[in-house]
């Protein structure tokens, strides 16, 4: 990627240099977390003001997110809208942050998710969140925006670490202030795993920086100099790993997952979002920009496994999700699943799978906080998750199960809704070079239609049963149809139309997959040299 | 017959800092002796923070003049003025800048408001300093008693309870059963390498290969556990959670600091400058320290009900930490070591300060209990204290995160892998109970707008208190947003290391 890469980042930075000197990709970090200081700063019992300057904040966000993928120069597979400044120079640390096609509608899925969610979960008395602080929900989610766009723009190792770690505070303390019944224990429970995953990442990510250090004579985190490292077989693998439990940890890939059911049905509504949408995708992420990215060899040679273990998840997910009676934990086991398809995506290492798993992460980042704002309305009628707790509920609220129809056939993989075009391309790319494994996984296709389907009739058909004292279901109300109607559209014009996604994520995952076959050819020849050196 | 003694010169500006100190606690001593026994006493807290202030400014000064032209030797070689030691009258000067603040209330609601404390710290502070400026191991011994036996004083302060007592008590038989082993260890040193002499011990040990090297180890060993003691490494932590817990609440954060700041720099600089010829010896013996400290200190931390116990084991980890800059014995390890402390020291002054005023309202009770609620009941003051937890537990974008980072990237650049990953999994430990902290403050919340929960009174604060807060929670969040200043400082004073 580097080669090809350099060339272009030096042209674009300096035609962004140039011709557009306002700072984008900084000021989408920076709105939201000083919306969030503004919030702290006014008193608690405003909480109309409260509420709206955290939305206006969040739709700024999204309106910046907008201009920057109207900047996006479609052809060019490199970092664009560069801005680099030193910040900690002893330690190698630099504010270097940039997009290309890999992060450029991640973070536009973020900035997206995040006005709804907050719109749409607000803690009130009508949505069952036992806690109404709204103050410090929103100023804990908007800093939490911060730290997701943060991670998918860094392009240093250190910044993106500080940001994925930044992401772990607020998440913390939303599902435990404002979860479910359980929300201490699944709230640590999350919070030591993927602690104990950033343990070895950032070991991981000085052990690269020294070693870069030691060939080159400069200690930096900048990822594009990282990626020119040469590694031995074993550094590359250990590196590899230490990496790799981190991410593994937050997609969740299997077996590193038993965090994230408890972790999706304890927390609120909002949190499920935000953790399902965007922060299982910072794992993807990282998985595809930095192991692929700095260890091309390392990934190549464990590739088998990670698929093994992506289409173990497939299945174990779809299993798991039909034996699931809690509608929260249905949709996290089938996150579990749909994470499967993404990490066999990366690992097969073919432009087409690549591509496919980068659509679907911000595809599967829209069906999914659907699902869940679906299913925070249910609960909102309903005060339960339990499927056998509902049954006919297509009569009553006839929009509502219109809507939840579409969602569920775009996470099952409809053609024609966007949650297909990235199993497509996975399950292409993944049978070109690793045919049994995407067998296999076309089975998972399969199961998730069946928890699918089955969940849907459980609640949704059937005659309208109700307990002594409980409401009329009512259908979705106005405010909640404007939540969901943008999600709905997208699903539907992306499924339908993706080709101007594809288009800006396309050349950069071609440089990516260029970048592991030059460096892992290059590691080829150079085992071969010094094998033939040691010979002589 | 009459022997001639010569007198060494004295080079006054390189002992400036100390004695600012020295000399401001006398002047205090004597203003005491003069004016009216119902003076107010926060003029006394005023007049050690100018002290202190001067103290600074006069270390700035020097650093100045070691950063132009280089380190020197002073007062006939047994006092070092280079970057290392200049770091540590900062720092030190600081401290005393802020502590009197926190002391202020405390004292005055205990009825113990006097000059007593602020003359105590000021001696202990200049133990402080000297710990990191001596250059001869009978300097080093003296260091450590001008700092700790004020600090075994302090601890006794608050005579009327019996905690109080209880602790200092506890603190002095142990800090004394230390001294006399570090005593001894200097002795044996002395024995083996014919100096005291940290530089002479050096070159002694670079030219000659000792053959029966017992006597030296064994010095270095009994060294070593004098000041793992002072610094509360595991297994020489007895003392700490007793101490820490019985201490008066205003004062402690104090201690805490000034003992590690002073027991870390006379530590690093004997086993870094004097013994580096010997570091396998050493240095295993020191990852073994760190590790114990690591884990221990985090995992006993969970257990913990009373706060100011908490801190204590959670210091003990931190302790750990500050080892891994020992562990990787370079000039990065060094750097690391001294941010770390700095770091370290504002986050548990300000964090004890918290504490201190909470546990105010609750008949002096700091169990973790008396938090609970903080959230509604002050709300900044609850915040305050959350950042001081999150940037303890390494929270990105605050001098707790690079503080972590710096020792961490220290011990893998000498290739200690395995250490690197202990310290941040108990890091992942640690978290667990500093967001327990936090949880309980601004749990309770829920029921906020329930009708006929006893709405508790907000904590009253006072302007020194505020203004104590105010520049911790600065320090720790403006170094960590924009970290270089502090860390080409710590660098350079590495690299001006003799």
């Amino acid at each position: 990627m580097f080669e090809v890469v350099n060339s272009f980042h030096g042209l674009v930075l300096n035609g962004t240099t140039s011709q557009t000197s306002f700072p984008y990709l900084t000021t989408l970090i920076l709105v939201p977390v000083f919306t969030a200081l503004m919030v702290l700063a006014i008193p608690q019992d405003a909480q109309r003001l409260i509420r709206a300057i955290a939305l206006t904040g969040s739709v700024a966000t999204l309106g910046i997110s907008a201009a920057v993928i109207d900047q996006f120069v479609t052809s060019t597979g490199g970092d664009q809208l560069v801005s680099t400044h030193q910040w900690a120079p002893a330690l190698g640390i630099s504010w270097s942050i940039g997009v290309d096609g890999i992060s450029l509608f991640l973070v536009a899925m973020t900035a997206l998710l995040f006005p709804l969610a907050l719109y749409g979960t607000t803690p009130k008395r009508n949505t069952g969140s036992p806690n109404r602080n709204t103050k410090g929900f929103f100023a804990w989610m908007l800093i939490l925006e911060t730290g997701c766009i943060g991670s998918f723009l860094s392009l240093d190792l250190m910044l993106f670490f500080l940001f994925f770690e930044l992401t772990l505070i607020p998440i913390y303390f939303l599902i435990s202030g404002w979860g479910h019944s359980g929300r201490n224990r699944a709230a640590m429970k999350f919070f030591i795993y993927t602690f104990a995953g950033s343990a070895t990442l950032l070991v991981g990510a000085i052990a690269l920086a020294f070693i870069h250090q030691s060939e080159t004579g400069t200690l930096t985190f900048d990822i594009r100099a990282l990626g020119e490292t040469h590694l031995s077989g074993v550094e590359g693998v250990l590196l590899f790993l230490a990496f790799t439990f981190a991410f593994a940890v937050k997609a969740p890939i299997w077996p590193f997952h038993t965090w994230s059911p408890d972790a999706y049905a304890e927390g609120p509504a909002s949190s499920s979002i935000i953790l399902g949408g965007v922060m299982a995708k910072l794992g993807t992420y990282g998985i595809v920009r930095f192991d692929l990215g700095l260890f091309p060899h390392a990934s190549i040679m464990l590739a088998p496994i990670f698929l093994t273990l992506g289409v173990v998840g497939i299945i174990y997910g779809s299993f798991v999700a039909a034996k699931q009676r809690d509608l929260k934990r249905l949709v996290a086991f089938s996150s579990l699943s749909h994470m499967g398809f993404i990490v066999i995506g990366a690992f097969a290492l073919t432009g087409e799978s690549i591509s496919g798993a980068v659509i679907q992460m911000a595809n599967h980042g829209l069906y999914t906080a659907a699902l869940f704002l679906l299913i925070a309305m249910i609960y909102r009628r309903r005060r339960s998750f339990d499927v056998a707790k509902m049954k006919g509920l297509q009569s009553q609220a006839p929009v509502l199960a219109a809507i939840f129809t579409i969602v569920m056939l775009a996470s099952i993989g409809v053609p024609g809704l966007n949650g297909f075009i990235g199993e497509f391309l996975i399950l292409v790319g993944t049978f070109s070079a690793h045919r049994w494994w995407a067998v296999v996984a076309m089975l998972g296709v399969i199961g998730s239609a069946v928890y699918m389907l089955w969940a849907y009739q459980q609640v949704f058909h059937g005659k309208p049963e109700m307990a002594a004292g409980e409401k009329d279901f009512s259908d979705i109300n106005v405010r909640e149809r404007l939540v969901l109607v943008p999600l709905v559209l997208l699903i539907v014009a992306l499924g339908v139309f993706p080709k101007p996604v594809l288009d800006r994520i396309e050349p950069s995952v071609n440089a990516l997959v260029a970048h592991v076959q030059v460096v892992d050819h290059g590691s080829v020849i150079h085992q071969q040299a010094l094998r033939s050196a040691a010979g002589k | 017959m009459l022997s001639v003694i010569t007198l060494p010169t004295i080079n006054y500006t390189a002992i400036l800092p100390e004695l600012i100190l020295l000399g401001g606690m006398l002047v205090l001593l004597a203003l005491v002796s003069v004016i009216p026994k119902d003076f107010a006493s926060t003029t006394y807290a005023s007049l050690t923070q100018c002290i202190g202030t001067a103290s600074l400014v006069s270390s700035l000064i020097l650093w100045h003049d070691v950063a132009r032209n280089g380190a020197f030797q002073a007062v006939a070689q047994i006092v070092n003025v280079d970057g290392f030691s200049v770091f540590i009258m900062v720092l030190v000067s600081s401290i005393l800048v802020v502590a009197p603040a926190f002391a202020v209330d405390y004292l005055k609601d205990e009825k113990i408001a006097g000059v007593e404390y602020y003359i105590l710290a000021l001696v202990s502070g200049a133990g402080a300093i000297l710990m990191g400026a001596s250059n001869d191991l009978i300097l080093i011994f003296l260091a450590l008693e001008i700092l700790s036996i004020p600090l075994y004083v302090i601890a006794g302060l608050n005579y009327r309870r019996e905690a109080s007592g209880e602790a200092a008590i506890k603190y002095f038989l142990l800090g004394a059963f230390s001294s006399a082993i570090f005593l001894y260890g200097i002795a044996l040193v002395y024995g083996a390498t014919g100096s005291t002499n940290l530089a002479s011990i050096s070159a002694f040990l670079a030219r000659n290969n000792i053959v029966t090297p017992g006597t030296l180890y064994a010095g270095a060993a009994l060294m070593l556990v004098g000041f793992a003691f002072k610094i509360a490494a595991i297994p020489f932590h007895m003392w700490s959670p007793d101490v820490y817990e019985g201490s008066p609440d205003g004062v402690v954060g104090f201690m805490a600091a000034i003992a590690k700041v002073g027991g870390f720099a006379a530590f690093l600089r004997v086993f870094v400058s004097a013994l580096p010829t010997i570091s396998s010896i050493w240095e295993p013996v020191v990852w073994v320290l760190a590790v114990l400290s690591l884990v221990i200190g985090a995992i006993v931390a969970l257990s913990q009900q009373n706060i100011k116990r908490l801190f204590a084991y959670s210091s003990i980890n931190h302790a750990g930490f500050i080892l891994l800059g020992l562990v990787a014995m370079s000039s990065r390890g060094i750097a690391s070591s001294l941010y770390y402390l700095f770091a370290y020291s504002f986050v548990v002054l300000g964090s004890f300060g918290v504490i201190a005023v909470v546990a105010k309202t609750h008949s002096g009770s700091a169990d973790i209990n008396s938090f609970r609620g903080l959230g509604r009941r002050s709300p900044v003051l609850a915040v305050i204290f959350a950042i001081f937890l999150l940037a303890q537990a390494g929270a990105p974008f605050t001098t707790g995160f690079l503080a972590k980072f710096y020792v961490v990237s220290a011990v893998i650049e000498t290739h200690s892998y395995a250490i690197a990953v202990i310290a941040m999994l108990s890091a992942a430990v640690g978290v667990a109970f500093y967001l327990r902290g936090v949880l309980v403050m601004f749990s309770g919340l829920e029921s906020s707008d329930s009708i006929g929960s006893p709405v508790e009174n907000p904590i009253p604060m006072s302007r020194w208190i505020w203004s104590a807060l105010t520049t911790c929670v600065l320090v720790t969040v403006v170094f960590g947003v924009w970290p270089s200043p502090l860390l080409d400082f710590a660098k350079s004073a590495s690299l001006l290391f003799r």
